[in-house]
């Protein structure tokens, strides 16, 4: 990866278009990124950049031409990736989301029922009353960290729940999850070396369970699913831990930075925050308005398999296109004052950010629930939950995310 | 107009006047038909309109197209008679057909 060269004039609004690299991290730590979309939707909405951060790549910014990219897995692969960042050749990872028909459709189809409705029905009691423990335990009237006590504790006990991974242990899949999605940019790790060395730990202990669980009849767990489908259970190693990852990711950082960013939004629109409490029967709806507000993963690549137009743009076969969910969900040709959250938006629901086709977040529902569970019983419990301080953003154009956000508890 | 009975998964039935053209998925919504999110707008790119087709109107609607048979495929709750309502039109043909909806959509 190249090093991000500084703009030479951090006025967004008067750069050259050729020389707007969207997939600068900084843009999304700072929280400029709206600027630099609006004016991409606005004058260049299929935008070619020649020097991105990984090399040459067409950014796709308006709802419509993001949406039909997502829909012709056909014409636009996934391939390898859906980061822009090339695989490594020395440490590919296979997984799922960046494979196309049929393989991606045999393997994700061992997995789904974990997250399938059915299954969630039964999940549910257990996610309530773990989201009551971890409300009854916060300090009311003091400051604290939202990112670490909520969000990160609820998704990261979920996920313990779906992998039955041992509890106490849980936070190594926060850690995992954190380091899978590192770079340079991001802090989380010194080195390349040091993230592989960090992922083979969880390649290793995830072994483990493999070979307890393998041969076992029927757990309905992840890791036996995997572990005892006839698709599946002969997976390489590599494999198995890039399908891990992508596990781990998918059921953590997403689900993780909306919670956070619900707070935040709240906290920013105040006149919302009213109406949740006057209309809790809003919350179903302010659940798809928060995801689609946040976007927690602001795009997905995919290469062209031929020659296509774009919103009359020809992209060659082999460019790399980004459908940045993170524009099309503020893109006012499609959502009225769409930088506003509004949590009774009429057509909240039609948001990018599970994206649309084969490739869909398989886990939207768990998303969905996991936050309509939260907010029914933060209302049971806070008249408020302030936001006191400026959130620490994530440096990264991938996740959209959070690190710290100061709250003080306000009891009913 | 032909009609069409939606049947809710604890058995509430809701009888619509469809027009003739449109999806079974907008006749559903333009009804307040419950239990159908067609989070996609009815582009066969979400599969939140699924509905299972009663039995011995399955023949008459006709089988999933390709598109609609790669969403349907990825359900794990999908049924031998599951469509996506997105993805049938309506006609005089179907006049007096009758659906079930899911109890959640995936």
């Amino acid at each position: 990866m190249a090093e991000a060269v500084k703009w030479e004039s951090d006025d967004i609004d008067t750069l050259d278009l050729q020389q707007i690299d969207p997939s600068r991290p900084d843009i999304f730590q700072t929280d400029r990124w709206q600027r630099v979309f609006a004016r991409l939707r606005a004058e260049a909405p299929v935008h070619y950049c020649a020097n991105g951060v990984d090399g040459p790549f067409w950014s796709l910014t308006r709802y419509e031409d993001i949406k039909y990219v997502d829909q012709h897995a056909e014409l636009f692969s996934s391939d390898g990736t859906i980061v822009l960042a090339d695989p490594e050749e020395d440490f590919p990872l296979p997984m799922f989301i960046a494979m196309d028909a049929p393989k991606h459709d045999q393997q994700r189809k061992v997995v789904s029922p974990v997250v399938a409705p059915m299954n969630l029905k039964v999940l549910e009691g257990t996610i309530r009353q773990r989201v009551q423990t971890i409300l009854d335990g916060l300090p009311v009237g003091q400051e604290f960290n939202w990112v670490d006590l909520v969000s990160i504790e609820l998704t990261t006990q979920m996920l313990a729940t779906l992998f039955d991974f041992p509890f106490e242990d849980r936070r190594k899949l926060t850690r995992w999850s954190d380091v899978a999605t590192a770079d340079e940019f991001s802090g989380i790790v010194e080195s390349e070396e040091q993230r592989r060395v960090e992922l083979y730990e969880c390649l290793a202990y995830f072994n483990n369970l493999w070979q307890q669980r393998a041969g076992k009849g029927s757990g309905n767990d992840l890791i036996s699913m995997l572990a005892n489908n006839e698709t599946t259970r002969n997976m390489p190693p590599q494999e198995f831990l890039g399908n891990l990852v992508l596990l781990i990711v998918g059921g953590n950082d997403t689900t993780r930075n909306s919670i956070s960013g619900g707070v935040l939004a709240l906290n920013q629109y105040p006149g919302e925050y009213a109406k949740l409490r006057a209309h809790p029967e809003l919350i179903p709806n302010m659940v798809a308005e928060i995801i689609r507000w946040q976007t927690p993963l602001a795009y997905m690549r995919r290469t062209a398999l031929s020659d296509s137009e774009v919103g009359g743009t020809l992209i060659r076969k082999g460019e790399k296109l980004a459908m940045w969910y993170i524009s099309g969900n503020r893109d006012e040709s499609f959502f009225e004052d769409p930088h506003a959250l509004r949590i009774d938006r009429p057509n909240a629901r039609q948001h990018l950010s599970f994206g649309f086709g084969i490739h869909r977040c398989m886990g939207n529902r768990l998303a969905e629930m996991q936050l309509r569970v939260l907010w029914e019983e933060i209302m049971k419990r806070f008249s408020f939950v302030e936001v006191v301080g400026e959130p620490t953003r994530v440096q990264s154009s991938f996740v959209k995310g959070y690190s710290e956000l100061p709250v003080v508890l306000h009891a009913l | 107009m032909p009609k069409i009975t939606f049947i809710s998964h604890d058995g509430k039935k809701s009888l619509v006047d469809a027009s003739e053209g449109q999806s079974l998925m907008s006749a559903a919504i333009d009804n307040g038909v419950p239990g159908i999110d067609a989070d996609c707008g009815g582009e066969c790119s979400c599969a939140t309109c699924h509905v299972m087709v009663a039995d011995d109107w399955f023949a008459r609607t006709g089988g999933p197209n390709v598109n609609e048979e790669a969403m349907l495929d990825l359900n794990p709750e999908r049924t031998p008679t599951s469509r996506l309502s997105c993805q049938i039109k309506v006609t005089n043909a179907l006049d007096g057909l009758v659906v079930n909806v899911p109890e959640f959509q995936f």
